[in-house]
């Protein structure tokens, strides 16, 4: 069964403010644990072996010598997991094909990209355990590689996995193919939409892989006992979903693993997956001894999941008079080693901010010789965007209409039929494209080779399997138990005050705690921009139930009806004058006298939440193009999103912020930079350039709230949007200042100037 | 493997480890001290998670080995609240919600301690230049320029 | 792996010569420690010479600058009469990664990490600085451009450290300036760098320049046809050109993941120009 509370409006005392974070003084005094501050009397280090190579056949591993160096207490090679099937089964809602995780986390009869792990030792420590990597000898056979998506397509390309044919093609192909899954999405007649259009824009376009880039590296602690259970602490977007792979992939019962999450120090997605985590439980077990793994951040980089790169070809046409009357994408994905790229979302986010009778989009799920990609706020969306909002602008020039204007002449709107399945309800795309023309910087003037870009972008939103409990202490004080990890953004700021609105209590009584694995049901991950809205709705539940429980105290104890128990400012009261008259009782008094009158009380949730809210923005952004050097200035950036309800507009801004930096670093400079031999060239900080402060004008943000009707205070989620429009706008104000479109991220210096070169407009 | 000893104080406080030659000061703190407050973002200089200030002068203390702490005076963010009383920058990053996830967070304060110890009335462009070695992925940064900017002015008392 | 910190040269320079080649010099460590971490350098011995006085003095001479090869970039930037009379060097430190990384490196670490992107060393070919060098057989003195012979080697013999810079006494109406291209605003590595050193004459005519380019070869340049195309000429819009194209022309690059030949070749003359404009300004400025 699935939950949906409805929204209410009504006077609100907390939602809405913006209150200290009860995280903060941990994180700004160094008292927060974060996954490598953990440490256990006589752990071991573990560390991983990893493919020099992009592809080989391994074709033996020899652990003799490692073993035997003084100090080194276990190894584990593919030999200590079992082969798992070729199928997908459920953890939780999620489906997930443990034949790819086990041979991610260690590869079996191949390796298949530049880091790819295929043993892993522990040892007395960090020096000791470098040293033994360096005494396994692997004999590898060579074979060819191939790491672009295009080439990957092609029939003759080296092959990933000689027992993969396409899915999703009829009849069942007979030659097996890089193409793991091709999906198809559409409605209406395009080849009739294109044949009533005026004008036709179509472009190709290319991106790079890109990196969360989340300053943790990954690290987790194990300690497995003798009588077969494993305690796990690890820096996790989902501790229930980790302790399921864990378990499936070391055949372990579910309930003998304790995952506690400890604090992240960003994931964005990345965190999703298990890595170190089988290994160091599996070196545990055969050591006995606690084993700590914590990723360098070179080993992050060539072996934690970036975001695909793509090939994508984006067609539209339109009549003159500004209607959009067809749509088509070809969007190709790499997924890296193993398939699942995001390309069925970026299908589906691609054309949905408008209303279209006539589109089509095909999307390939490509393996190549990378890592396996991994989610990325609001997954494979940017990149699709990218092309959309690029051709989009490109066809208003072409009509002489003001972009904003073309994109609200076929804004999708409530009642809106999308073509991946049900019609939109209430969103606020239009209120956004309205805020922003409206916004003085939309108007403010511009400079020589200054050029202003304008996108936007479309996320689902998610709802998803989760559960917390509200405990009433013996001193009227609460503990939120939540199931959803707070990732950065604030949730347990956020669910606390919906649980001390709900309760009409300072926020200061409400204390939350992410819990372990062992003291909550199942949760999904944190991600999908899913933490407020599930787990605002959970806490809200759980609130109710703890409400509704001391009604029936109160009525018990006063002898009333229960009905004539009422809930109002924090204290149990007559519902009714006329019904019953009693003393009013406080948290304080309930709890006092909990444990007389029939024990403790607690409210629960354990919830599927649906009824999320579409969240779409508007984004606007000023350049200044170097034309001497293709140096490309931000001079000034505005984000305007609809959230539904900023519960923290403060960490509401927060993700605006942080989602449109991310996206201008991918958008100028990140990318994986792979040599001809498939090894990563760029694996740090270093040349993996995410943006600096002195990179980035002030970021200015316009909260659009459109409640969202399925959620008690109309929360849609505020995470993933923020992220989708800025390589688009960036490329629109490149084209605004330049009149050169770029079509190749990232937009660098030297591909920004050859292009100007190209069209003829450099300089010098 | 012979380890090297050092003496050295941390936060004022006189401490002694033994080290490899080859681990930092990065390790030192973090291993053997067990002050985990400061934090590996990278290793190569490039995050600034390590931030320490070593005799007054900010450093990436994954850049500095152990053994060259010796007798040198070190500061971490464990040591920059008085007791229960935070620093303003503890304060005011609070305040304006710049943190997040939190991990480059002491990093930030310890290198903006020291940008408005030397200059406390810094523009907001020498402030984003500054804190340039201090990479954050959550924030885009706005709100801890902010922060900085805000605990400057309480600082100066204006 | 041992680690010495000795208090005078003769003891560095004894420790260095004992150890067969195995000895690698710890300054500021910003490059050695990652070197070390990623076991791109195995040293079985360290020489810390941040204890031997000399390395860390910072000193007037001879109507210039001593400056030892120990000192921090952040400590240079802080000694204002040294930043009035060099602002192209500081330009160069200034690069040198984060104010943490400036914290610690040295120019001395820059030059002999012998990077061919080495930020300090450009503007201190162009200043004309000599690097002082000590050894087993003695001192000896070298011009910077000769001390780097290509990516991490250096003409320095065995046992042999850098000591300190001399910097010439300054001429009146000279400036110099240092410019680098970069993706990112900051924390970058050089894809091309540009140090100008130059003098006004009485009319405003260029009567001395020197002009050095990093990152476009395997070292850095001292390019005399750049500087040949200022010599004589008011630094006009025409004599940038031609400085530009010279500087261009100049350039041996290879493509990397930092850039590519033709932006590199096509940069280092826009940075050559720009350079040489600030370096204009300055010397306009010190009459």
């Amino acid at each position: 069964m699935s939950t949906t509370l409805k929204y209410e409006e009504k006077q609100l005392k907390i939602v809405g403010t913006r209150p200290a974070r009860p995280d903060g003084v941990d994180k700004v005094t160094g008292r927060a644990r974060f996954g490598a501050d953990y440490n256990l009397p006589g752990q071991l280090i573990g560390k991983a072996l990893r493919s020099p190579h992009a592809h080989a056949r391994i074709v033996s591993i020899d652990v003799s010598a490692a073993l035997a160096l003084p100090g080194v207490k276990a190894v584990v090679t593919r030999d200590d997991f079992a082969e798992m099937p070729d199928e997908m089964a459920p953890v939780g809602e999620l489906m997930i094909n443990f034949r790819d995780v086990t041979r991610n986390m260690m590869a079996r009869e191949k390796v298949l990209y530049d880091g790819h792990p295929l043993a892993a030792v522990a040892a007395t420590s960090e020096s000791v355990a470098r040293a033994a990597l360096a005494l396994i000898k692997v004999e590898y056979e060579v074979l060819p590689h191939v790491i672009d998506v295009v080439e990957a397509m092609r029939p003759d390309a080296p092959l990933l996995n000689e027992n993969q044919y396409t899915q999703g093609v009829k009849p069942k192909p007979e030659r097996p193919s890089n193409i793991a899954k091709r999906l198809e999405f559409g409605r209406g007649d395009v080849a009739a939409g294109f044949a009533q259009a005026d004008v036709i824009v179509e472009r190709e376009f290319n991106t790079k892989p890109v990196h969360q880039g989340y300053i943790e590296p990954q690290a987790c602690l194990a300690s497995y006992s003798a009588d077969g259970q494993a305690e796990l602490w690890t820096a996790t977007q989902g501790q229930f979903v980790f302790r399921a792979q864990c378990a499936k992939v070391l055949q372990m019962d579910v309930s003998k693993i304790r995952v506690t999450p400890t604090e992240i120090g960003g994931g964005f997605g990345g965190k999703n997956n298990i890595y170190n985590e089988p290994l160091a439980i599996a070196l545990s077990r055969k050591s006995n001894r606690p084993v700590k793994m914590v990723m360098t951040r070179e080993e992050v980089f060539r072996a934690t999941g970036p975001t695909p790169g793509a090939n994508v070809r984006v067609k539209l046409g339109a009549t003159r008079d500004g209607r959009i009357t067809a749509a088509e994408a070809v969007l190709n994905f790499q997924a890296g080693a193993f398939p699942g790229s995001p390309v069925n979302q970026a299908s589906m986010c691609a054309f949905t901010r408008y209303d279209l009778a006539n589109v089509h989009v095909v999307g390939n799920d490509v393996v190549v010789n990378r890592p396996k990609v991994a989610a990325y706020r609001a997954p494979g969306a940017p990149i699709a965007v990218l092309g959309v909002e690029s051709v989009i602008d490109e066809m208003a020039k072409k009509l002489g209409i003001d972009p904003i204007e073309f994109r609200l002449k076929n804004a999708a709107k409530e009642g809106t039929q999308t073509y991946y399945g049900p019609k939109l309800g209430p969103i606020g795309y239009v209120q956004t494209l309205e805020a922003a023309r409206a916004h003085a910087h939309y108007r403010a003037p511009l400079g020589p080779n200054q050029g202003r870009g304008v996108a936007t972008g479309f996320w689902f939103n998610i709802g998803n399997e989760t559960t917390c409990s509200l405990n009433l202490q013996e001193d009227g004080s609460l503990t939120l138990l939540l199931g959803v990890i707070d990732v950065a953004g604030g949730s347990r700021a956020s669910l606390s005050m919906m649980v001390a609105e709900e309760l009409g209590i300072e926020l200061d009584r409400v204390r939350p705690v992410i819990g372990d694995t062992s003291s909550l049901g199942f949760n999904f991950l944190t991600a999908g921009s899913r933490g407020t809205f599930a787990g605002g709705m959970a806490a809200v539940v759980a609130a109710r139930n703890l409400i509704e429980k001391m009604r029936q105290r109160v009525a018990k104890v006063r002898e009333v009806p229960v009905e004539a128990v009422a809930w109002k400012d924090g204290r149990a009261q007559p519902a009714d004058a006329s019904v019953a008259q009693f003393e009013p009782m406080t948290l304080t008094e309930l709890a006092r006298m909990g444990g007389k009158t029939g024990g403790t009380m607690a409210g629960h949730a354990e919830i599927n939440a649906q009824g999320a809210g579409p969240g779409f923005g508007t984004h606007i952004v000023d350049v200044e193009v170097d034309r001497e050097t293709g140096a490309v200035k931000i001079l000034r950036y505005t984000v305007v999103q609809d959230v539904g309800k900023a519960i923290h507009p403060a960490y509401v801004e927060g993700q605006m912020q942080g989602g449109a930096t991310q996206g201008i670093g991918w958008a100028l400079n990140e990318e994986y930079v792979y040599g001809a031999d498939g090894i990563l060239q760029n694996p740090g900080f270093l040349d993996y350039r995410v943006p600096v402060a002195s990179d980035l004008p002030h970021i200015d943000t316009v909260i659009v709230e459109v409640p969202n009707p399925n959620h008690p205070y109309g929360v849609r989620g505020c995470g993933e949007v923020p992220i989708i429009a800025p390589m688009a706008a960036i490329a629109n104000a490149i084209e605004n200042a330049t009149g050169v479109r770029l079509t190749q991220q990232p937009f660098s210096p030297p591909r920004v100037l050859k292009a100007l070169e190209g069209a003829g407009k450099a300089q010098g | 493997m012979s380890r090297n000893h050092v003496s050295a104080t941390v936060n004022g406080d006189q401490v002694e480890f033994l080290c490899e030659t080859g681990q930092t000061l990065l390790d030192a703190l973090r291993d053997e001290l067990r002050l985990t407050g400061t934090k590996e973002g990278c290793g190569t200089g490039d995050c600034g998670a390590c931030s320490v200030m070593v005799d007054g002068r900010l450093v990436c203390s994954c850049l500095m080995l152990a053994v060259e702490a010796e007798g040198k005076a070190i500061e971490t963010v464990e040591g920059m609240a008085k007791g229960e009383k935070l620093h303003p920058l503890q304060k005011k990053f609070i305040e304006h919600a710049a943190l997040q996830c939190g991990i480059c967070t002491p990093g930030f304060l310890i290198a903006a301690r020291a940008l408005l110890e030397r200059n406390p009335d810094p523009t907001e462009s020498e402030v984003r230049f500054w804190l340039a070695g201090n990479l954050c992925r959550c924030t885009g940064y706005q709100k801890i320029v902010e922060a900085v900017l805000d605990a400057g002015r309480e600082m100066r008392g204006a | 792996m041992r680690y010495e910190a000795p208090k005078t040269l003769e003891q560095a320079i004894a420790l260095l010569a004992g150890a067969n080649g195995r000895a690698r010099v710890l300054a500021g460590g910003t490059d050695l420690v990652i070197q070390m971490r990623s076991g791109r350098a195995e040293p079985e011995l360290l020489v810390d010479i941040k204890g031997i006085p000399e390395l860390r003095s910072l000193a007037a001479e001879a109507g210039g600058y001593r400056v030892g090869a120990a000192v921090t970039c952040m400590e240079l930037i802080e000694h204002a009469a040294f930043a009035k009379a060099w602002p192209g060097i500081i330009d160069g430190v200034k690069y040198i990664g984060s104010i943490q990384v400036k914290g610690r490196a040295t120019m001395g670490g820059n030059l002999c990490n012998a990077s061919p992107a080495a930020d300090s060393v450009p503007a201190l070919i162009a200043a004309g600085a000599i690097a002082c060098i000590a050894g087993p057989k003695g001192r000896r003195e070298a011009p910077v451009e000769e001390v780097v012979t290509g990516p991490g080697k250096t003409t320095l013999a065995g046992g042999e450290l850098v000591l300190s810079f001399l910097l010439p006494r300054r001429q009146p109406r000279s400036g110099d300036a240092y410019l680098r291209f970069t993706p990112r605003s900051e924390m970058d590595i050089a894809v091309v760098g540009a140090g100008v050193n130059l003098t006004l004459g009485a009319k405003g005519v260029c009567s001395a320049a020197r002009v050095s380019l990093g990152a476009v070869a395997a070292r850095a340049l001292l390019v005399p046809e750049a500087a040949a195309a200022l010599l004589g000429s008011k630094v006009d819009a025409a004599a940038l050109e031609r400085l530009a194209a010279a500087a261009s022309a100049a350039c041996r690059p290879i493509d990397d993941k930092r850039g590519t030949k033709e932006f590199r070749i096509k940069v280092a003359g826009v940075m050559a120009r720009r350079a040489a404009a600030i370096a204009l300004e300055r010397a306009r400025g010190q009459n």
